[in-house]
Protein backbone atom coordinates (compact mmCIF):
# COMPACT_ATOMS: atom_id res chain seq x y z
CA UNK A 1 0.00 0.00 0.00
CA UNK A 2 1.52 3.35 -0.83
CA UNK A 3 -0.03 5.21 1.92
CA UNK A 4 0.84 3.70 5.27
CA UNK A 5 1.47 6.94 7.51
CA UNK A 6 -2.13 7.81 7.19
CA UNK A 7 -3.60 4.44 8.56
CA UNK A 8 -4.29 6.52 11.56
CA UNK A 9 -8.15 5.73 11.49
CA UNK A 10 -7.90 1.68 10.57
CA UNK A 11 -8.82 -0.49 12.76
CA UNK A 12 -6.97 -3.50 14.34
CA UNK A 13 -8.38 -5.37 11.01
CA UNK A 14 -6.74 -3.74 8.25
CA UNK A 15 -3.73 -4.03 9.62
CA UNK A 16 -3.87 -7.57 9.24
CA UNK A 17 -2.97 -8.98 5.70
CA UNK A 18 -5.94 -11.45 5.54
CA UNK A 19 -8.97 -12.35 7.35
CA UNK A 20 -7.56 -16.12 8.90
CA UNK A 21 -6.37 -16.28 11.76
CA UNK A 22 -5.34 -19.64 14.07
CA UNK A 23 -8.99 -20.38 15.06
CA UNK A 24 -10.58 -19.36 11.44
CA UNK A 25 -7.90 -21.90 10.12
CA UNK A 26 -9.07 -24.68 12.48
CA UNK A 27 -12.73 -23.91 11.86
CA UNK A 28 -12.11 -23.91 8.23
CA UNK A 29 -10.45 -27.60 8.84
CA UNK A 30 -13.22 -28.86 10.94
CA UNK A 31 -15.68 -27.70 8.67
CA UNK A 32 -13.88 -29.78 5.47
CA UNK A 33 -13.59 -32.90 7.21
CA UNK A 34 -17.47 -32.12 8.26
CA UNK A 35 -18.52 -31.95 4.31
CA UNK A 36 -16.42 -34.85 3.41
CA UNK A 37 -18.57 -36.71 6.52
CA UNK A 38 -21.98 -35.38 5.22
CA UNK A 39 -20.55 -36.74 1.87
CA UNK A 40 -20.20 -39.92 2.72
CA UNK A 41 -22.99 -40.19 5.37
CA UNK A 42 -25.72 -38.51 3.06
CA UNK A 43 -24.43 -40.12 -0.35
CA UNK A 44 -22.88 -43.48 0.54
CA UNK A 45 -23.46 -44.90 4.26
CA UNK A 46 -27.07 -43.64 4.52
CA UNK A 47 -30.21 -45.56 3.12
CA UNK A 48 -32.52 -44.37 0.46
CA UNK A 49 -36.02 -43.59 1.69
CA UNK A 50 -38.63 -45.93 1.25
CA UNK A 51 -41.20 -43.48 -0.78
CA UNK A 52 -38.67 -41.07 -1.62
CA UNK A 53 -35.82 -43.08 -2.43
CA UNK A 54 -32.59 -41.14 -3.27
CA UNK A 55 -34.39 -38.00 -3.76
CA UNK A 56 -34.56 -38.34 0.36
CA UNK A 57 -30.73 -36.99 0.10
CA UNK A 58 -31.58 -33.73 -1.13
CA UNK A 59 -32.81 -33.25 2.57
CA UNK A 60 -29.30 -33.52 4.11
CA UNK A 61 -28.26 -30.24 2.08
CA UNK A 62 -32.00 -28.71 2.98
CA UNK A 63 -32.12 -28.82 6.54
CA UNK A 64 -28.58 -27.62 6.81
CA UNK A 65 -28.97 -24.66 4.57
CA UNK A 66 -32.36 -23.71 5.88
CA UNK A 67 -30.55 -24.19 9.70
CA UNK A 68 -28.36 -21.55 8.62
CA UNK A 69 -30.30 -19.06 7.40
CA UNK A 70 -32.59 -19.22 10.30
CA UNK A 71 -29.42 -18.95 12.90
CA UNK A 72 -28.29 -16.43 10.66
CA UNK A 73 -31.08 -13.75 10.28
CA UNK A 74 -31.72 -14.46 14.33
CA UNK A 75 -27.63 -13.38 14.88
CA UNK A 76 -28.92 -10.15 12.20
CA UNK A 77 -31.61 -9.43 14.41
CA UNK A 78 -29.72 -9.44 18.03
CA UNK A 79 -26.88 -7.32 16.78
CA UNK A 80 -29.18 -5.28 15.62
CA UNK A 81 -30.75 -4.56 18.82
CA UNK A 82 -27.17 -4.56 20.16
CA UNK A 83 -26.60 -1.64 18.07
CA UNK A 84 -29.51 0.23 18.89
CA UNK A 85 -28.80 0.02 22.22
CA UNK A 86 -26.93 2.86 23.91
CA UNK A 87 -24.88 1.00 25.89
CA UNK A 88 -23.44 -1.56 23.35
CA UNK A 89 -23.45 0.56 20.65
CA UNK A 90 -20.68 -0.62 18.18
CA UNK A 91 -19.98 -0.56 14.40
CA UNK A 92 -18.99 -3.90 15.18
CA UNK A 93 -22.65 -5.28 16.09
CA UNK A 94 -23.61 -3.67 12.58
CA UNK A 95 -20.94 -5.42 10.53
CA UNK A 96 -22.12 -8.61 11.89
CA UNK A 97 -25.55 -7.95 11.51
CA UNK A 98 -24.41 -7.41 8.06
CA UNK A 99 -22.17 -10.28 7.25
CA UNK A 100 -24.78 -12.84 8.77
CA UNK A 101 -27.25 -11.20 6.94
CA UNK A 102 -25.57 -11.81 3.95
CA UNK A 103 -24.63 -15.30 4.83
CA UNK A 104 -28.45 -15.91 5.46
CA UNK A 105 -29.76 -14.64 1.99
CA UNK A 106 -27.11 -17.04 0.33
CA UNK A 107 -28.31 -19.95 2.40
CA UNK A 108 -31.94 -19.33 2.23
CA UNK A 109 -31.84 -19.32 -1.81
CA UNK A 110 -29.75 -22.51 -1.55
CA UNK A 111 -33.03 -23.55 0.50
CA UNK A 112 -35.26 -22.11 -2.06
CA UNK A 113 -33.34 -24.28 -4.68
CA UNK A 114 -32.87 -27.81 -3.08
CA UNK A 115 -36.56 -27.49 -1.71
CA UNK A 116 -37.74 -26.90 -5.12
CA UNK A 117 -35.72 -29.75 -6.86
CA UNK A 118 -36.89 -31.81 -4.04
CA UNK A 119 -40.21 -30.94 -4.11
CA UNK A 120 -40.64 -31.98 -8.12
CA UNK A 121 -39.20 -35.36 -7.49
CA UNK A 122 -41.41 -35.74 -4.16
CA UNK A 123 -44.52 -33.41 -5.24
CA UNK A 124 -44.08 -33.29 -8.91
CA UNK A 125 -43.99 -29.43 -8.44
CA UNK A 126 -41.61 -27.23 -8.09
CA UNK A 127 -43.31 -24.88 -5.97
CA UNK A 128 -46.48 -25.80 -3.54
CA UNK A 129 -48.69 -23.14 -2.04
CA UNK A 130 -47.92 -24.17 1.52
CA UNK A 131 -47.89 -21.85 4.01
CA UNK A 132 -44.09 -22.76 5.64
CA UNK A 133 -42.81 -22.37 1.69
CA UNK A 134 -44.17 -19.20 1.02
CA UNK A 135 -43.47 -17.71 4.18
CA UNK A 136 -39.56 -18.92 3.91
CA UNK A 137 -39.88 -16.80 -0.19
CA UNK A 138 -41.06 -13.40 2.01
CA UNK A 139 -38.19 -14.29 4.35
CA UNK A 140 -35.63 -14.72 1.57
CA UNK A 141 -37.18 -11.21 -0.43
CA UNK A 142 -37.36 -9.18 3.15
CA UNK A 143 -33.56 -10.07 3.53
CA UNK A 144 -32.63 -8.95 0.15
CA UNK A 145 -34.36 -5.81 0.92
CA UNK A 146 -32.46 -5.53 4.37
CA UNK A 147 -28.83 -6.25 2.27
CA UNK A 148 -30.06 -3.09 -0.22
CA UNK A 149 -30.71 -1.20 2.22
CA UNK A 150 -27.24 -1.93 3.97
CA UNK A 151 -25.87 -0.54 0.16
CA UNK A 152 -27.97 3.03 0.09
CA UNK A 153 -24.90 5.15 1.22
CA UNK A 154 -24.26 7.30 3.76
CA UNK A 155 -21.64 7.62 7.12
CA UNK A 156 -21.02 4.23 8.90
CA UNK A 157 -23.35 5.17 11.71
CA UNK A 158 -25.78 6.19 9.51
CA UNK A 159 -26.15 2.65 7.75
CA UNK A 160 -25.83 1.03 10.96
CA UNK A 161 -28.77 2.85 12.76
CA UNK A 162 -30.79 2.52 9.39
CA UNK A 163 -30.12 -0.96 8.28
CA UNK A 164 -30.85 -2.03 12.74
CA UNK A 165 -34.29 -0.76 12.72
CA UNK A 166 -35.22 -2.13 8.79
CA UNK A 167 -33.68 -5.37 10.71
CA UNK A 168 -35.77 -5.14 13.55
CA UNK A 169 -38.96 -4.17 11.49
CA UNK A 170 -38.54 -7.75 9.84
CA UNK A 171 -38.47 -9.36 13.01
CA UNK A 172 -42.12 -7.78 13.28
CA UNK A 173 -42.72 -8.37 9.95
CA UNK A 174 -41.84 -11.82 9.22
CA UNK A 175 -44.53 -14.10 11.81
CA UNK A 176 -46.89 -11.76 10.70
CA UNK A 177 -46.70 -12.85 7.17
CA UNK A 178 -46.46 -16.63 8.36
CA UNK A 179 -49.44 -16.42 10.18
CA UNK A 180 -51.70 -15.19 7.45
CA UNK A 181 -50.31 -17.18 4.96
CA UNK A 182 -51.21 -19.86 7.32
CA UNK A 183 -54.41 -18.60 7.75
CA UNK A 184 -54.93 -18.14 3.51
CA UNK A 185 -53.64 -21.68 2.90
CA UNK A 186 -55.89 -22.91 5.79
CA UNK A 187 -59.09 -22.25 4.42
CA UNK A 188 -58.04 -22.99 1.02
CA UNK A 189 -56.35 -26.37 1.43
CA UNK A 190 -57.66 -29.25 3.71
CA UNK A 191 -53.89 -30.87 4.48
CA UNK A 192 -50.70 -29.54 3.61
CA UNK A 193 -48.47 -31.56 1.43
CA UNK A 194 -45.60 -30.58 3.51
CA UNK A 195 -46.60 -32.62 6.41
CA UNK A 196 -44.07 -34.87 6.76
CA UNK A 197 -44.00 -35.51 11.06
CA UNK A 198 -45.47 -38.91 10.36
CA UNK A 199 -41.89 -39.74 9.01
CA UNK A 200 -40.34 -42.93 11.12
CA UNK A 201 -36.68 -41.83 10.62
CA UNK A 202 -34.34 -44.20 10.06
CA UNK A 203 -31.12 -43.88 12.61
CA UNK A 204 -28.34 -43.68 9.72
CA UNK A 205 -30.95 -41.16 8.18
CA UNK A 206 -31.34 -39.00 11.46
CA UNK A 207 -27.25 -39.53 12.11
CA UNK A 208 -26.25 -37.84 8.78
CA UNK A 209 -29.17 -34.78 9.11
CA UNK A 210 -26.95 -34.52 12.57
CA UNK A 211 -23.92 -34.22 10.63
CA UNK A 212 -25.34 -32.10 8.27
CA UNK A 213 -26.44 -29.67 11.27
CA UNK A 214 -22.79 -29.32 12.66
CA UNK A 215 -20.93 -28.95 9.23
CA UNK A 216 -23.32 -26.56 8.25
CA UNK A 217 -23.09 -24.37 11.66
CA UNK A 218 -19.21 -25.03 10.96
CA UNK A 219 -19.51 -23.38 7.94
CA UNK A 220 -21.37 -20.29 8.81
CA UNK A 221 -19.14 -19.90 11.79
CA UNK A 222 -16.56 -19.84 9.15
CA UNK A 223 -17.73 -17.44 6.65
CA UNK A 224 -19.25 -14.94 9.53
CA UNK A 225 -15.75 -14.64 10.74
CA UNK A 226 -14.20 -13.74 7.11
CA UNK A 227 -16.89 -11.68 6.18
CA UNK A 228 -17.05 -9.94 9.35
CA UNK A 229 -13.37 -9.01 8.85
CA UNK A 230 -14.22 -8.19 5.08
CA UNK A 231 -16.51 -5.51 6.00
CA UNK A 232 -14.24 -3.74 8.74
CA UNK A 233 -11.33 -3.96 6.04
CA UNK A 234 -13.83 -2.12 3.98
CA UNK A 235 -14.82 0.43 6.20
CA UNK A 236 -11.22 0.83 7.08
CA UNK A 237 -10.86 1.71 3.44
CA UNK A 238 -13.38 4.10 3.52
CA UNK A 239 -11.78 6.06 6.47
CA UNK A 240 -8.16 5.92 4.94
CA UNK A 241 -9.78 6.78 1.88
CA UNK A 242 -10.76 10.03 3.22
CA UNK A 243 -8.15 10.65 5.30
CA UNK A 244 -5.95 10.13 2.03
CA UNK A 245 -7.67 12.58 -0.22
CA UNK A 246 -7.64 15.30 2.60
CA UNK A 247 -3.85 14.70 2.69
CA UNK A 248 -3.34 15.41 -1.09
CA UNK A 249 -5.89 18.71 -0.88
CA UNK A 250 -3.39 19.57 2.19
CA UNK A 251 -0.27 18.77 0.57
CA UNK A 252 -1.81 20.88 -3.01
CA UNK A 253 -2.27 23.43 -0.51
CA UNK A 254 1.19 23.40 0.60
CA UNK A 255 3.47 23.36 -2.66
CA UNK B 1 -47.46 14.79 19.28
CA UNK B 2 -51.14 14.72 18.40
CA UNK B 3 -51.22 18.56 17.46
CA UNK B 4 -47.97 18.10 15.05
CA UNK B 5 -49.51 15.42 13.53
CA UNK B 6 -52.90 17.26 12.60
CA UNK B 7 -50.91 19.87 11.25
CA UNK B 8 -49.01 17.54 9.34
CA UNK B 9 -51.84 16.40 7.42
CA UNK B 10 -53.55 19.54 7.00
CA UNK B 11 -50.03 20.52 4.79
CA UNK B 12 -50.08 17.48 3.16
CA UNK B 13 -53.71 17.38 1.96
CA UNK B 14 -54.05 21.35 1.66
CA UNK B 15 -50.50 20.37 -0.74
CA UNK B 16 -52.64 17.75 -2.76
CA UNK B 17 -55.70 20.02 -3.04
CA UNK B 18 -53.73 22.95 -4.46
CA UNK B 19 -51.65 20.53 -7.07
CA UNK B 20 -54.06 17.79 -7.81
CA UNK B 21 -51.16 15.40 -8.88
CA UNK B 22 -53.10 12.43 -7.03
CA UNK B 23 -56.64 13.52 -8.30
CA UNK B 24 -55.10 13.85 -11.96
CA UNK B 25 -52.87 11.31 -11.94
CA UNK B 26 -52.39 8.45 -9.38
CA UNK B 27 -56.73 8.01 -9.53
CA UNK B 28 -57.01 7.28 -13.23
CA UNK B 29 -53.89 5.57 -13.12
CA UNK B 30 -56.00 3.02 -10.94
CA UNK B 31 -58.78 2.98 -12.90
CA UNK B 32 -56.92 2.25 -15.95
CA UNK B 33 -54.99 -0.78 -14.28
CA UNK B 34 -58.54 -2.20 -13.18
CA UNK B 35 -59.47 -1.72 -17.43
CA UNK B 36 -56.46 -3.79 -17.76
CA UNK B 37 -57.06 -6.58 -15.08
CA UNK B 38 -60.27 -7.13 -17.27
CA UNK B 39 -57.79 -7.46 -20.67
CA UNK B 40 -55.41 -10.04 -19.29
CA UNK B 41 -58.56 -12.14 -17.81
CA UNK B 42 -60.30 -12.02 -20.44
CA UNK B 43 -63.73 -13.42 -19.00
CA UNK B 44 -66.65 -11.95 -17.26
CA UNK B 45 -67.25 -15.07 -14.13
CA UNK B 46 -63.25 -15.04 -13.48
CA UNK B 47 -63.36 -11.09 -13.50
CA UNK B 48 -66.37 -11.15 -11.15
CA UNK B 49 -64.95 -13.82 -9.49
CA UNK B 50 -61.39 -12.04 -8.45
CA UNK B 51 -62.47 -8.83 -8.33
CA UNK B 52 -62.35 -8.13 -4.72
CA UNK B 53 -57.93 -9.17 -4.98
CA UNK B 54 -58.40 -7.13 -8.22
CA UNK B 55 -59.23 -4.11 -6.21
CA UNK B 56 -56.55 -4.77 -3.37
CA UNK B 57 -53.75 -5.03 -5.87
CA UNK B 58 -54.59 -1.77 -8.10
CA UNK B 59 -54.77 -0.51 -4.33
CA UNK B 60 -51.03 -1.68 -3.55
CA UNK B 61 -49.94 -0.09 -6.71
CA UNK B 62 -51.55 2.53 -6.16
CA UNK B 63 -50.41 3.11 -2.73
CA UNK B 64 -46.13 2.77 -4.22
CA UNK B 65 -47.32 6.18 -6.00
CA UNK B 66 -48.78 8.05 -3.38
CA UNK B 67 -46.13 6.52 -1.44
CA UNK B 68 -43.27 8.08 -3.48
CA UNK B 69 -45.72 11.44 -3.90
CA UNK B 70 -45.89 12.17 -0.05
CA UNK B 71 -42.05 12.06 0.45
CA UNK B 72 -41.18 14.06 -2.76
CA UNK B 73 -42.86 16.99 -1.58
CA UNK B 74 -40.50 16.64 1.76
CA UNK B 75 -37.68 16.12 -0.30
CA UNK B 76 -38.66 19.04 -2.54
CA UNK B 77 -36.27 22.07 -0.97
CA UNK B 78 -35.12 20.07 1.53
CA UNK B 79 -38.98 20.21 3.83
CA UNK B 80 -37.44 17.26 6.19
CA UNK B 81 -34.02 18.91 7.39
CA UNK B 82 -36.10 22.17 7.80
CA UNK B 83 -38.61 20.25 9.98
CA UNK B 84 -35.67 18.30 11.52
CA UNK B 85 -34.42 21.38 11.90
CA UNK B 86 -37.17 23.26 14.24
CA UNK B 87 -37.73 20.18 16.40
CA UNK B 88 -40.50 18.67 15.53
CA UNK B 89 -41.21 15.45 16.94
CA UNK B 90 -40.83 12.58 14.20
CA UNK B 91 -43.75 10.81 15.64
CA UNK B 92 -45.80 13.36 15.44
CA UNK B 93 -44.19 13.44 11.52
CA UNK B 94 -44.91 10.05 11.40
CA UNK B 95 -48.75 9.91 12.28
CA UNK B 96 -49.38 13.20 10.34
CA UNK B 97 -48.24 12.00 7.10
CA UNK B 98 -49.50 8.36 7.43
CA UNK B 99 -53.31 10.49 8.60
CA UNK B 100 -52.62 12.28 5.11
CA UNK B 101 -51.99 9.27 3.19
CA UNK B 102 -54.59 7.36 4.49
CA UNK B 103 -57.10 9.85 3.41
CA UNK B 104 -55.94 9.68 -0.29
CA UNK B 105 -55.79 5.95 0.14
CA UNK B 106 -59.78 5.88 0.98
CA UNK B 107 -61.01 8.38 -1.60
CA UNK B 108 -58.42 5.95 -4.08
CA UNK B 109 -60.41 2.99 -2.66
CA UNK B 110 -63.87 4.21 -3.43
CA UNK B 111 -63.00 4.71 -6.75
CA UNK B 112 -61.80 1.71 -7.41
CA UNK B 113 -64.59 -0.02 -5.50
CA UNK B 114 -67.29 1.88 -7.79
CA UNK B 115 -65.08 1.18 -11.07
CA UNK B 116 -65.39 -2.71 -9.68
CA UNK B 117 -69.11 -2.54 -9.66
CA UNK B 118 -68.96 -0.27 -13.12
CA UNK B 119 -67.05 -3.08 -15.41
CA UNK B 120 -66.44 -6.20 -12.89
CA UNK B 121 -70.72 -5.80 -12.22
CA UNK B 122 -69.68 -6.81 -8.32
CA UNK B 123 -73.03 -6.48 -6.48
CA UNK B 124 -72.86 -5.01 -2.87
CA UNK B 125 -75.10 -6.76 -0.17
CA UNK B 126 -76.89 -4.65 2.31
CA UNK B 127 -75.54 -7.58 5.45
CA UNK B 128 -72.00 -7.09 4.45
CA UNK B 129 -71.62 -3.24 4.68
CA UNK B 130 -70.66 -3.10 8.38
CA UNK B 131 -68.11 -5.98 7.09
CA UNK B 132 -67.10 -3.95 4.35
CA UNK B 133 -67.07 -0.37 6.21
CA UNK B 134 -64.75 -1.80 8.84
CA UNK B 135 -62.50 -3.95 6.36
CA UNK B 136 -61.83 -0.99 4.17
CA UNK B 137 -60.98 1.21 7.42
CA UNK B 138 -59.15 -1.33 8.55
CA UNK B 139 -56.80 -1.98 5.49
CA UNK B 140 -56.28 1.72 4.91
CA UNK B 141 -55.35 2.67 7.96
CA UNK B 142 -52.22 -0.62 7.88
CA UNK B 143 -51.52 0.46 4.50
CA UNK B 144 -50.87 4.13 5.68
CA UNK B 145 -48.89 3.08 8.34
CA UNK B 146 -46.61 1.06 6.82
CA UNK B 147 -46.20 2.69 3.50
CA UNK B 148 -45.41 6.43 5.02
CA UNK B 149 -42.67 4.12 7.40
CA UNK B 150 -41.39 2.55 4.53
CA UNK B 151 -41.44 5.59 2.55
CA UNK B 152 -39.82 7.98 4.92
CA UNK B 153 -36.77 5.38 4.68
CA UNK B 154 -36.58 4.84 1.19
CA UNK B 155 -37.71 8.73 0.66
CA UNK B 156 -34.69 10.28 2.67
CA UNK B 157 -32.03 8.86 0.19
CA UNK B 158 -32.34 10.56 -3.12
CA UNK B 159 -32.70 8.58 -6.39
CA UNK B 160 -33.66 5.53 -4.32
CA UNK B 161 -36.96 5.35 -5.12
CA UNK B 162 -36.76 2.00 -7.06
CA UNK B 163 -36.24 0.88 -3.33
CA UNK B 164 -39.24 1.19 -1.96
CA UNK B 165 -41.32 -1.78 -4.05
CA UNK B 166 -38.66 -4.20 -2.88
CA UNK B 167 -39.14 -3.38 0.89
CA UNK B 168 -42.75 -2.36 1.26
CA UNK B 169 -44.77 -5.08 -1.13
CA UNK B 170 -43.42 -7.93 1.05
CA UNK B 171 -44.67 -6.19 4.62
CA UNK B 172 -47.99 -5.62 3.37
CA UNK B 173 -48.68 -9.01 2.08
CA UNK B 174 -50.94 -9.32 5.17
CA UNK B 175 -52.97 -6.69 4.11
CA UNK B 176 -53.94 -8.25 0.76
CA UNK B 177 -54.63 -11.52 2.13
CA UNK B 178 -56.68 -10.15 4.74
CA UNK B 179 -58.38 -7.69 3.26
CA UNK B 180 -59.14 -9.59 0.12
CA UNK B 181 -60.67 -12.25 2.50
CA UNK B 182 -62.73 -9.51 3.99
CA UNK B 183 -64.02 -8.67 1.01
CA UNK B 184 -65.21 -11.36 -0.48
CA UNK B 185 -67.19 -12.40 2.41
CA UNK B 186 -68.74 -8.86 2.81
CA UNK B 187 -69.50 -8.83 -1.13
CA UNK B 188 -70.66 -12.71 -0.92
CA UNK B 189 -67.95 -13.55 -3.90
CA UNK B 190 -67.31 -17.20 -4.08
CA UNK B 191 -70.14 -17.94 -1.83
CA UNK B 192 -68.58 -16.74 1.15
CA UNK B 193 -70.74 -15.75 4.19
CA UNK B 194 -70.64 -12.29 6.37
CA UNK B 195 -69.25 -14.25 9.11
CA UNK B 196 -66.30 -15.56 7.53
CA UNK B 197 -65.00 -12.22 6.95
CA UNK B 198 -64.46 -11.03 10.64
CA UNK B 199 -61.25 -13.16 11.73
CA UNK B 200 -59.67 -11.13 8.50
CA UNK B 201 -60.29 -8.24 10.26
CA UNK B 202 -58.74 -9.06 13.77
CA UNK B 203 -55.82 -10.27 11.31
CA UNK B 204 -56.11 -6.54 9.77
CA UNK B 205 -56.33 -4.75 13.47
CA UNK B 206 -53.40 -6.77 14.63
CA UNK B 207 -51.65 -5.20 11.62
CA UNK B 208 -52.57 -1.86 12.51
CA UNK B 209 -51.93 -2.47 16.22
CA UNK B 210 -48.03 -3.60 15.55
CA UNK B 211 -47.18 -1.34 12.70
CA UNK B 212 -48.72 2.12 14.69
CA UNK B 213 -46.76 1.14 17.89
CA UNK B 214 -43.70 0.03 15.66
CA UNK B 215 -43.66 3.20 13.00
CA UNK B 216 -44.05 5.29 15.96
CA UNK B 217 -40.46 4.59 17.40
CA UNK B 218 -38.74 3.15 14.35
CA UNK B 219 -40.04 6.45 12.09
CA UNK B 220 -37.29 8.75 14.14
CA UNK B 221 -34.34 6.99 13.99
CA UNK B 222 -35.14 6.34 10.26
CA UNK B 223 -34.97 10.25 9.21
CA UNK B 224 -32.79 11.79 11.35
CA UNK B 225 -29.75 11.51 9.59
Amino acid sequence: MATPDIETSATAASTRAGTGTTFTRFVGLATIVGMIALGVFGLLLSPADVQQSDSVRILYIHVGTVWIAYVAFAVTALSSAAYLWKRTTSLTWDRLAGASAEIGVLFMALTLLAGSLWGRLSWGKFWVWDARVTSTAFMFVTYVGYLAVRGLGGSHQQRARRSAVVALLAVLEIPLVHFSVKLWRGLHQDSSVADRTHVNLHGLMLFSLFISLVAFTLLYVWLLMHRQRVLAMQDAIDNTGLDYALQQRRDEGDL
Amino acid sequence: MFRVARLIAAKDLRVELRSRVVTNQVLPFAAIVMVMFAFALNSDAVVSRVAPGLVWLATLFSLLILVQRSFAIENADGATDALRAAGVDPSGIFLGKAMALAVQLAVLELVLLVSAVVLYSTELRVGGIVLLLVTFVAATVGLALVGTLYGGLAGGVRGRETLLPLLLLPVVAPVLIGATRATESALGTGGATVADGWPWVGLLAVFVALFSVGGTLAFGPLIEE
